[in-house]
């Protein structure tokens, strides 16, 4: 059992390590069968740096979160294996998946908090947002209530939300999307977290909003000196926020490595595939060979072909092999080890020297 | 042919080769009203002039609310414009019987976003298509069977995935289908809403592929709406830029996306995420919010975070002017062009 072998080892991790999660699976059970959702993830998040989760829709981003968080929706679905080693403020170093439910909910109301996609679905429709981050920050810090009201107003400027002493009173229908968002993003800092949990925040927003997210929460990052998991599907999205990069496929990370070299040299087909597929704008992409001829042809997108293979019905040894034009026999016999092929740059490609 | 006198619809030139004019576009949706409330206007779609050329694809673009599918729709005649014209073929639309705009209909199909909503669960593949290609006329059962192969391998799905029902598919397939039942009726002319937008990217670069293939060996006609600039330029020969309703900037894809004229396609485009992390950022950020579109600002549309209006943008609506040789912008700021 994968449990009992993690546990043997002895748990230590890097100081510049925030949260190190090793080999985690998570389990769904549907119809009778076991859906792995999440079935072997190992992921570094360094401390004060944002670690973006890139990978395609169903690849387990979500649930790699919300395992963390702890809020995978029991019994329908379990952690079965692995760990996340992860050191809190008094410096202690806990395995969050095993750790008691109470002490769990400290760690997630004063050092790990999470924003969603949607911003509507997790604020309260029948609260003013001031009264939302009020109460966040007064069972957070134990303020009393006017000073939880300034600490709300206060927040609402933290995240520029123009007018703040007016907004505070409003309710979140009558705020527009990215201003929702902000909101969420408030609350979330409400606790002063070590780490960020942001599952595809800017995903249901428009371009130029989006870019007023990033860039705030690039800055946030930047000032409270927290770690972010950044979780997103654009690669550009990624290249804007992240200092490190992991991408996930099939319920697996098949590569980490600092932004640079991910966007450099990915040394993962999928990666790699995943890079080259995506259409740039021209005046990024000086070099790209296209015809410009009105109504004429253009270049073919290399795309990768087939899709994602379903969690309930995973391939043996590499999932992406199916897909891969690099794939040989033995990628199809077991699942290849994620393995250190640069400082800092892991991959789990049996073919990593070839790339 | 210049724009048109003030007051009128802004005319961008008509081209012999023009499949699609749509002149003056006007939609407003009345809402409200109930439980004491006022009733109000929302200005959808407003003044929209642009063609498409035979053997095109022209891009829609702007943010959620700017008016793209209700042009689309309107197009189609799915809605009834307010005002304005569109005029396919040479024939103006709105003035079709009924007979005649089942025939019309024919000609022109829409793909959506959301291929599952737009399939029908309870209907196999082989059923979704044959009622596509026997909506006009019956068909004998062998040809029903041949044609529906041919249009499965068409867009790139396997025969023998004929009989199984949509939710037994991927995204990505079943845009395929939506797209071989579109193409069933032999259209000259698709309006693809949104219809790579919820795909994943390696899909979508399979399913933009064959786009591209569709229009060079079918000769097809898009109208293509998205809001991924890199896309839109990618697959597009021209762009349309839309904000609030109205359109800001009309040009060939490469050259409004090198070179910008509008303060609006500026922001846009410096705002769209460069997948690279080495590559110069210089940021537009725009300020605020896209205002409520019942309660659209006077003059210029963008004024209100546009970062070069001044206070003349308040009192004229620009007019949509060729600023170079089929380039189109609707900002009066010439010094900054
Ligand atoms: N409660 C659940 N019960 C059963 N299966 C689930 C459950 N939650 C998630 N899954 C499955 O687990 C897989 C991973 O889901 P997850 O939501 O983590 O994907 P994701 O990478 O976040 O995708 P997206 O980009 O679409 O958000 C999917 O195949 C999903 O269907
Ligand atoms: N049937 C309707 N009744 C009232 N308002 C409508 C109706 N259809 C559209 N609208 C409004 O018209 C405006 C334009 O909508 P439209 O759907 O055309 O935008 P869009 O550019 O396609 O946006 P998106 O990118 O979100 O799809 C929006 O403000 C929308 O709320
Ligand atoms: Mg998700
Ligand atoms: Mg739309």
């Amino acid at each position: 059992m994968a449990m009992a072998e993690a546990a043997a080892e002895p748990a230590a991790i890097a100081d510049e390590t925030l949260l190190q999660i090793e080999g985690l699976r998570t389990h769904f059970r549907k119809d009778g069968a076991v859906v792995r959702s999440v079935d072997g993830v190992d992921l570094r998040i360094p401390r004060g740096r944002t670690l973006a989760v890139v990978g395609e829709s169903g690849s387990g981003k979500s649930v790699t979160s919300l395992s963390i968080m702890r809020l995978i929706p029991e019994p329908a679905g379990r952690i079965v294996g692995g760990r996340m080693l992860y050191r809190d403020r008094t410096g202690r170093l806990l395995d969050l998946a095993r750790l008691p439910v109470s002490e769990m909910r400290r760690i997630r109301g004063g050092e790990i908090s999470m924003i969603f996609q949607e911003p509507m679905t997790s604020l309260n429709p029948v609260f003013t947002v001031g009264d939302q981050i009020a109460e966040a920050v007064a069972l957070h810090a134990g303020k009393d209530r006017a000073e939880a009201r300034r600490v709300a107003v206060e927040m609402l400027r933290l995240v520029e939300i123009p007018a703040a002493e007016r907004r505070v009173d409003e309710y979140p229908h009558q705020m527009s999307g990215g201003m929702r968002q902000r909101v969420m993003i408030a609350l979330a800092l409400s606790c002063r977290p070590s780490l960020l949990i942001a599952d595809e925040p800017t995903t249901a927003l428009d371009v130029t909003i989006q870019a007023q997210i990033l860039d705030l929460m690039r800055r946030l990052q930047r000032e409270i000196g927290m770690s972010m998991l950044f979780v997103t599907h654009n690669l550009g999205v990624v290249a804007e926020i992240a200092h490190e990069v992991a991408v996930m496929y099939a319920g697996r990370v098949v590569e980490q490595a600092g932004v640079e070299a991910i966007f450099a040299h990915p040394r993962h087909p999928y990666t790699e595939g995943l890079i080259a597929c995506i259409p740039r704008l021209r005046r990024h992409a000086p070099g790209q060979q296209r015809d410009r001829e009105p109504g004429g042809r253009r270049h073919r997108l290399v795309a990768i072909p087939g899709s994602i293979p379903s969690p309930a019905a995973l391939p043996p040894g590499c999932a992406f092999a199916p897909r891969c034009s690099r794939a040989v026999d033995a990628c199809r016999l077991e699942i290849p080890d994620l393995v250190e092929v640069a400082p800092g740059h892991r991959s789990r490609c049996l073919r990593w020297r070839d790339l | 042919m210049g724009p048109a006198a003030a007051g009128g619809p802004t005319a961008v030139p008509s081209r012999p080769a023009d499949l699609l004019r749509v002149q003056g576009l006007r939609k407003h949706f009345p809402v409200g009203g109930g439980w004491g409330r006022p009733r109000v206007v929302v200005k959808a779609v407003e003044d929209v002039s642009f063609a498409v050329p035979r053997g095109h694809i022209v891009g829609l673009v702007g943010e959620s609310g700017s008016g793209k599918t209700t042009v689309g729709r309107a197009i189609l005649r799915l809605i009834e414009p307010t005002a304005g014209r569109v005029e396919f073929d040479g024939t103006d639309v709105a003035k079709l019987g009924a007979a005649a705009l089942r025939r019309f209909r024919q000609r022109m199909q829409i793909i959506f976003q959301d291929p599952y909503s737009s399939l029908n669960p309870r209907m196999r593949v082989d059923e979704i298509i044959a009622e596509a290609l026997t909506a006009q006329a019956p068909m004998p059962r062998a040809e029903r069977r041949d044609r529906t192969e041919r249009l499965l391998l068409r867009v790139g799905l396997r025969p023998e995935q004929m009989r199984r029902y949509p939710h037994e598919f991927s995204g990505g397939q079943r845009q395929r289908i939506g797209i071989a039942r579109a193409l069933a009726v032999e259209p000259d002319f698709i309006v693809a809403d949104e219809a790579v937008s919820a795909l994943d990217v390696s899909v979508q670069a399979q399913v933009l592929n064959l786009l591209q293939d569709l229009r060079e060996d079918l000769g097809l006609t898009m109208l293509f709406i998205g809001h991924d600039l890199a896309v839109v330029e990618y697959l597009c020969d021209e762009i349309v830029v839309m904000y609030l309703g109205r359109v800001m900037e009309i040009g060939p894809s490469e050259e409004l996306c090198a070179a910008p004229s509008h303060p609006y396609t500026r922001a846009l485009l410096s705002a769209a995420p460069i997948p690279d992390p080495a590559a110069p950022r210089s940021r537009i950020v725009l300020k605020g919010d896209i205002p409520s579109p019942v309660e659209v600002p006077s003059g210029c549309v963008f004024r209100t975070r546009c970062p070069h209006s001044v206070a003349a943008c308040a009192t004229v609506v620009p007019p949509l002017v060729e600023v170079a040789p089929g380039r189109f912008s609707a900002c009066i700021r010439e010094d900054i062009r």
